[in-house]
């Protein structure tokens, strides 16, 4: 693949809550505020000077194939119902649902990129209700398959990339678009659902401040606990694809830091109502959802035996919400 | 007369579109449609009731934080729970933080930059203005983006990210503060005060908060704030968009210790403070897309989409209170608290565009100057969360609290541990709703008669002006 600077990009809202726009804002190279010189922001519905058939103006360009589009990025599920009219959303100002005017835009894209679970699988918005008949572009909830079909390729011979995440951290958004611009984005950079490998290959559980905790099974019982989540209070950071411990959101954070779980909404059926968020999912005692490539008999065997280990420092402060022991005094030991 | 149809309405949060009927020059009559409809009150139906913690945000990206603390209150309200000092200032905290950005974006990123368009490029600020709000080039977008960033430290600090955490629960926050991120979130408030001393304001916050008429106002002459006034008196935007109805605030910002609201919540009516009766709310569906009774109570309110219906023409439900439409915002909130340069404006002009953004601006010094307040009265050492426990029946709740852009309500329904029933209704379901079964127009719809519309305008500037100074949020007001 060729390196293509600038890079045009064109952001459409589907059924979308603005959070993977306002997610993007965020990033420090400006990427939606015009200040990365490698990318080229064509229009977005939220932040564009245009309005109304202005904006439609440049739209329209991009259909009859007389502005080039580097990449299309849409942000939202898209919305077929009600009874596969689309007109739960119409584009305004084209006089058509929607899902039409992104597959018509898509047809002329060099790339097409999912940003957030929503565009990516159907996300919150095709979670249990089914009414708004809502699809993610390319896969269904985990179904290959959605608005566009299983082997749609774009321009650039590429599927759908889905950046997945609610919201896709900024880092995930920019550097997927940066990576495409430099030509640098191939097949095997995407995993088994299309997402970027770059933060996918991570899982979120990686880098959390809760460790040791994890480590010897000492779990917290309510809220702004320290212990570990994972035993009771939902955490599926395990299983979850993500760096978010390792790069970190909003300087410092992360879900599991900030003493909540991590509802693995970089997965598809996130948000299908199956388990409550809260609450981990219990046969036996024994979690439910157990870390990815690991057999079960051995996590039971070595949770029993980490239980049995734990040190009495760590029992304590895990129902604490704060540090009540601190790690035993040290110094180096004589010779 | 003749028709124009504006749509997409660019630079509001989500999709919007305003037909408007025009005669000799004005607006004679204005129809405002919410385009998208996502279902999430449905979507909450049979699930865990903590769930409603994760879906609630994801209503919207932009005001997540405030609807993660919607939902909490509505379930704080149906067990009976109450939260502890810290949890309630760390609530503080987050609640004003987006309420502060969102404040600072929708002045520079939504609002200004119509003042940058070639219709005024003979105006003397035309090109000041071009050069600091051009969308995509003015050089304040870039500086507002990075104060954001460094003011949103606090959301990876007390909320772990942003958008969608589910830090807020109904017994207070999720994340114990030490002394160290104490004083780093001091530190950070600190340096989000001196960017908008320095670039916003050119005056102190105390200074800005003290402005108590219109004469003082007049003086201030400095930074962005000024360049905005100097347009409003140059445009007369004094007079533009006024809208006629009453004002509304539930209140917001209750003290961690003494309870009391920062913002007192009830109703402006005829230049006094009046209370507010919520069970008064109704949301009318006689020109939404749906079917059902005609207008319930929240609490027994049903969401039952119908895009046939003749009538029709928005998303939006219509909610009024004893059968009026009311008008929500920073404008409610800071008359309503007794900000006397904001009633001085209001006895003055009325609610209209300029006096719309300068009580933004306002609460947004005001707000800022209070987070210092919040972020010292965290105590490392005591309690931030009580637990949530449901007893296996029926219960009912409701949250009411304060968005960036007004009044925001969730009512839910729970029994054996699940939801049953949520309705939402949100700031701009309020700002922006269709007419009712009287014909009664909503808010804008009302604030945009008589509007001036130039020969030739296919989107007239007037008219963005006016829709853009209640800071739509689209992606809220249908959900």
């Amino acid at each position: 693949m060729t390196r293509t600077h600038p890079f045009s990009f064109l952001w459409v809202q589907a059924g979308s809550c603005g959070g993977c726009t306002a997610s993007a804002f965020e990033h420090e190279s400006g990427l939606l505020a015009g200040q990365q010189p490698e990318l080229k922001l064509l229009a977005h519905p939220a932040l564009s000077q245009e309005s109304g058939e202005e904006f439609s103006r440049v739209v329209e360009q991009i259909l009859e194939g007389t502005l080039l589009l580097d990449a299309l990025l849409v942000e939202g599920a898209v919305l077929l119902g009600p009874n596969g009219s689309g007109r739960f959303q119409m584009a305004l100002g084209f006089d058509r649902p929607m899902s039409r005017l992104i597959s018509e835009l898509a047809g002329q894209a060099r790339h097409v990129v999912a940003v957030g679970s929503c565009a990516a699988f159907g996300g919150v918005v095709a979670g249990a209700s089914g009414r708004t008949e809502a699809t993610g572009l390319q896969y269904a909830n985990g179904l290959a398959g959605g608005l566009l079909s299983a082997g749609w390729r774009s321009g650039s011979g590429l599927p759908v990339i889905n950046i997945a995440g609610c919201a896709p951290h900024p880092g995930w958004i920019a550097e997927t678009l940066l990576l495409l611009a430099d030509g640098a984005l191939s097949p095997d950079d995407l995993d088994s659902f299309a997402r970027p490998r770059f933060y996918a290959d991570h899982l979120a559980h990686h880098g959390c401040n809760r460790n040791e905790y994890y480590e010897y099974k000492a779990s917290a019982h309510e809220p702004a606990q320290q212990g570990c989540l994972m035993e009771n209070l939902g955490c599926r950071a395990t299983q979850a694809p993500g760096d978010c411990n390792r790069r970190r959101w909003n300087g410092t954070g992360s879900c599991t830091n900030a003493g909540f779980a991590c509802i693995a909404c970089t997965v598809p059926g996130f948000a299908d109502g199956s388990e409550p968020y809260l609450e981990t999912p219990k046969v036996a005692g024994i979690p439910v959802g157990l870390p990815v490539d690991m057999p079960k008999a051995w996590f039971v065997a070595l949770a029993a035996l980490s239980k049995s280990a734990t040190p009495g420092r760590v029992r304590k402060n895990a129902t604490e919400s704060r540090i009540v022991v601190p790690p035993a005094p040290r110094i180096r030991s004589q010779k | 007369m003749t028709r124009l149809i504006i749509g997409p309405f660019n630079r509001v949060e989500g999709d919007l579109e305003v037909r408007l009927e025009i005669e000799n020059g004005q607006v004679r009559e204005a129809f405002v449609n919410a385009s998208l409809f996502r279902d999430f009150e449905q979507l909450m139906a049979g699930r865990a009731a903590l769930d409603a913690l994760a879906i609630a945000p994801r209503i919207c990206g932009i005001c997540s934080i405030a609807q993660s603390a919607a939902a909490a209150a509505a379930l704080a309200n149906a067990a009976k729970l109450s939260m502890p000092p810290n949890g309630q200032a760390a609530l503080n905290l987050l609640q004003a933080t987006e309420n502060a950005a969102d404040h600072l974006v929708h002045f520079t990123l939504f609002f200004m930059p119509d003042f940058a368009r070639p219709d005024y490029q003979t105006k003397p600020w035309h090109s000041e203005t071009r050069n600091r709000f051009m969308a995509g080039q003015g050089k304040m977008a870039a500086l507002v983006a990075i104060a954001r960033r460094a003011l949103f430290e606090i959301m990876g600090i007390l909320a772990g990210k942003w958008p969608h955490s589910l830090a807020l629960q109904p017994g207070g926050t999720t994340k114990p503060v030490d002394s160290a991120e104490r004083v780093r979130l001091k530190s950070i408030i600190a340096n989000f005060r001196r960017f908008l001393e320095t670039h916003l304001f050119g005056l102190s916050l105390k200074q800005i908060a003290a402005l108590a008429s219109q004469d003082a106002l007049n003086a201030c002459d400095q930074g962005d704030f000024g360049l905005f006034l100097k347009i409003s008196r140059d445009l007369d935007l004094w007079r533009l968009g006024k809208s006629q109805t009453d004002l509304m605030s539930f209140g917001a910002f209750a003290d961690p210790q003494t309870g009391e609201s920062l913002f007192a919540g009830g109703i402006w009516r005829n230049n006094a403070l009046a209370p507010l009766a919520p069970e008064a709310i109704t949301e009318d569906i006689a020109h939404a897309w749906y079917g059902g009774e005609q207008a319930l109570h929240p609490s027994q309110g049903a969401t039952i989409p119908n895009a046939d219906k003749p009538e029709a023409y928005s998303w939006s439900k219509a909610p009024r209170l004893n059968g009026q439409s009311v008008e929500v915002g920073a404008l409610a909130r800071q008359l309503l608290s007794g900000q006397p340069l904001i009633r001085d404006l209001h006895a003055r002009h009325g609610s209209t565009v300029a006096v719309r953004v300068v009580a933004r601006l306002i609460e947004l010094a005001r707000l800022a100057l209070a987070m210092e307040d919040w972020a010292e009265a965290l105590e490392p050492k005591a309690p931030f969360c009580h637990p949530f426990n449901l007893e296996r029946t029926v219960l009912r709740g409701a949250g009411l609290i304060e968005a960036a852009r007004g009044s925001l309500g969730h009512w839910l329904e729970i029994s054996e541990g699940r939801l049953r029933r949520y309705q939402v209704i949100a700031p701009t379901t309020w700002n922006f709703s269709p007419r009712d079964a009287k014909g009664q127009p909503g808010p804008l719809e009302a604030a945009l008669v008589g509007t001036p519309v130039k020969a030739g305008e296919s989107t007239p500037v007037a008219v963005q002006h006016v829709v853009r100074s209640f800071d739509p949020c689209m992606a809220c007001t249908v959900h």
